[in-house]
């Protein structure tokens, strides 16, 4: 697959003396879903402002579509929509009304049945000559998503786009998000929620402290980092790991009576049957056995701790 | 040139003056309406002529540039202030316009919505007072500059607001004591020498001064120091916009 998006060498110092971004490089795939995860001031905002034109970079530079998003900031802007995390809307302006502006902005011509389409797409139809304060939150941001569209961008930026929203707008907006992908838009989202990024992205990016970490394909990163761990329930409680089993580097918790065990799931031996030999030799008795892969939060916490 | 977009953020800033069209249009038509009562009709009355000119028509030409000042600048601040303070903003710098196409439109609809205050003025003068117009075309150029020099400099200090109390404070203590004292509501030959030297200095002293000529043919200032002066006024705010724009000083970071 082509890059759509290309950052080189891109690094931005706020005028406080903030080193937001630090030689940042990039390449994002034409149809894809990545997604930028980081903890808050990561620079994440800061990377999106910088491609979308509201953030001057310090040194480097971003190509969309092969144009340089400030010599040639026309064409580039065209290629791209943008959702804010902050709803910022007009407030007594009316949805259609909204989007026809929009449109406007980027120099088409209105088109009644492609606008009728995206409100459709967003269930925003029968809103349409609502002002945007009467909407609800939910709505608000399908609007801003429906602004961001309505000029046709080949790539779509959504910063943080479920941010405080409840579980079942969260589902609704990675809807949204799958659907675009269908229609052969890019997308480009930044979250601090792990688990959006797992349910919808096909690439993973993390970004800490203005670095970029890593870049990865979600499946691959989880396969690459990701162990297993088995819980051993047991029957009575222990005083003491056995020295005999001292080479599996058990956790043991008291609490719950529970033996954890770590492994490569991916390893081609997991340990798994000596375990369970050395442990009935001990004469432990188990009570349950539960297995478990770890998250790309584990991943994700593993990552930030390790570079720290 | 993206003509769409100048187009777009035309027809929005109009759409909001008619949306607010009480606000816009009817409390300066109301406030004019009270100083010809005021001025024009009651205390009018027992002044005498100025230059020939009876005191209710001889103040039509400056109350007609105090709303159109106050409102050029009340319209164009407040266009580009409000998409800043909702954040809204963030559409323009992605879009695919440039600096002089946002400037066209948003001072285009402000100067629009002045001028068409100012026009609406003159005719409700009619009613209060009877007065001719010399030089009819003279009389709309030197209403159009000023219009669009002044939403200029309202779009300015939009852009340099933080709050809305700077937004409120540059009209407030500045246009309306200038309008004021810059022969408004007298010839600033009734003045003595010194302060007529002061008033000098004030630069909508040369508004005022343009506009009644084109009324009436006649006037404090030459009508083509006038003209220069609107002239330099408007260049310096044009400059000022470039030099801001140019620099991203209070636009982008």
């Amino acid at each position: 697959m082509s890059s759509i998006v290309s950052i080189q060498s891109l690094s931005k110092q706020y005028d406080g003396g903030f080193q937001a971004l630090k030689n940042v490089d990039l390449e994002i795939r034409e149809g894809e879903i990545l997604a930028l995860l980081g903890p808050n001031g990561a620079g994440k905002t800061t990377l999106i402002s910088i491609i979308c034109g509201l953030v001057n970079a310090s040194s480097g530079s971003v190509r969309v579509g092969g144009f340089d998003v400030v010599d040639d900031y026309r064409k580039a802007r065209s290629l791209i929509g943008l959702v804010p995390q902050e709803i910022s809307l007009e407030p007594f302006q009316k949805v259609y009304d909204a989007l026809r502006f929009t449109r406007g902005l980027f120099g088409k011509r209105h088109d009644p049945a492609l606008l009728q389409n995206i409100l459709e797409k967003l269930s925003l139809w029968d809103k349409k000559d609502a002002k945007t304060m009467e909407l609800s939150g939910g709505m608000k941001r399908r609007v801003l998503i429906a602004k961001a569209l309505c000029h046709e961008p080949r790539v779509l930026f959504l910063d943080e786009p479920t941010a405080g929203v409840d579980v079942e707008l969260r589902k609704e907006m990675w809807e949204v998000v799958r659907q675009l992908k269908e229609d052969g838009v890019t997308i480009i989202l930044t979250t601090h929620y792990i688990d959006e990024a797992e349910a919808i992205a096909d690439r993973v990016g993390v970004i800490r402290g203005g670095e970029l970490l890593l870049v990865e394909e979600k499946n691959a990163l989880m396969r690459r980092m990701g162990g297993r761990q088995m819980r051993i329930e047991l029957m009575e409680p222990l005083d003491a790991i056995p020295e005999a089993l001292a080479k599996y580097d058990l956790d043991y918790s008291a609490e719950d009576r529970t033996l954890v065990y770590s492994y490569e799931a991916n390893g081609e031996r997991t340990g798994i049957s000596s375990l369970f030999a050395d442990m009935s030799k001990a004469g432990i008795v188990l009570r349950d056995v539960e297995t478990r892969e770890s998250s790309l939060e584990d991943i994700f916490v593993g990552l930030v701790e390790d570079k720290s | 040139m993206n003509f769409q977009a100048v187009k777009s953020i035309y027809a929005f800033e109009m759409a909001r003056f008619f949306r607010t069209l009480s606000q816009s249009l009817v409390s300066p038509v109301l406030s004019t309406s009270l100083y010809f009562i005021v001025f024009g009709a009651a205390i009018g009355s027992r002044i005498d002529e100025i230059g020939g000119v009876s005191y209710g028509a001889f103040i039509v030409p400056g109350l007609i540039m105090l709303s159109v000042l106050t409102q050029s600048i009340s319209n164009a601040s407040f266009g580009i202030y409000f998409p800043k303070f909702l954040g809204s903003i963030y559409e323009l710098h992605t879009a695919p316009v440039s600096y002089f196409e946002i400037v066209l439109g948003y001072v285009g609809a402000a100067a629009t919505k002045s001028a068409l205050i100012g026009l609406i003025i003159l005719a409700t003068a009619e009613f209060f007072v009877d007065f001719e117009i010399l030089h009819p075309f003279a009389m709309l150029a030197f209403l159009a500059l000023t219009c669009i020099s002044f939403s200029l400099f309202g779009f300015i200090i939009g852009i340099w607001s933080k709050n809305f109390e700077q937004l409120q404070m540059v009209p407030l203590l500045v246009i309306t004591p200038l309008v004021f004292l810059g022969g408004s509501f007298y010839s600033i030959s009734m003045l003595p020498p010194f302060w007529q030297t002061v008033t000098l200095f004030n630069p909508v002293l040369y508004l005022i001064s343009g506009f009644r000529w084109a009324f009436y043919g006649m006037s404090d200032i030459n009508v083509g120091v006038s003209l220069g002066m609107i002239a330099v006024f408007m260049f310096i705010c044009l400059g000022i916009i470039g030099w801001t724009f140019k620099t991203g000083y209070k636009i982008r970071t």
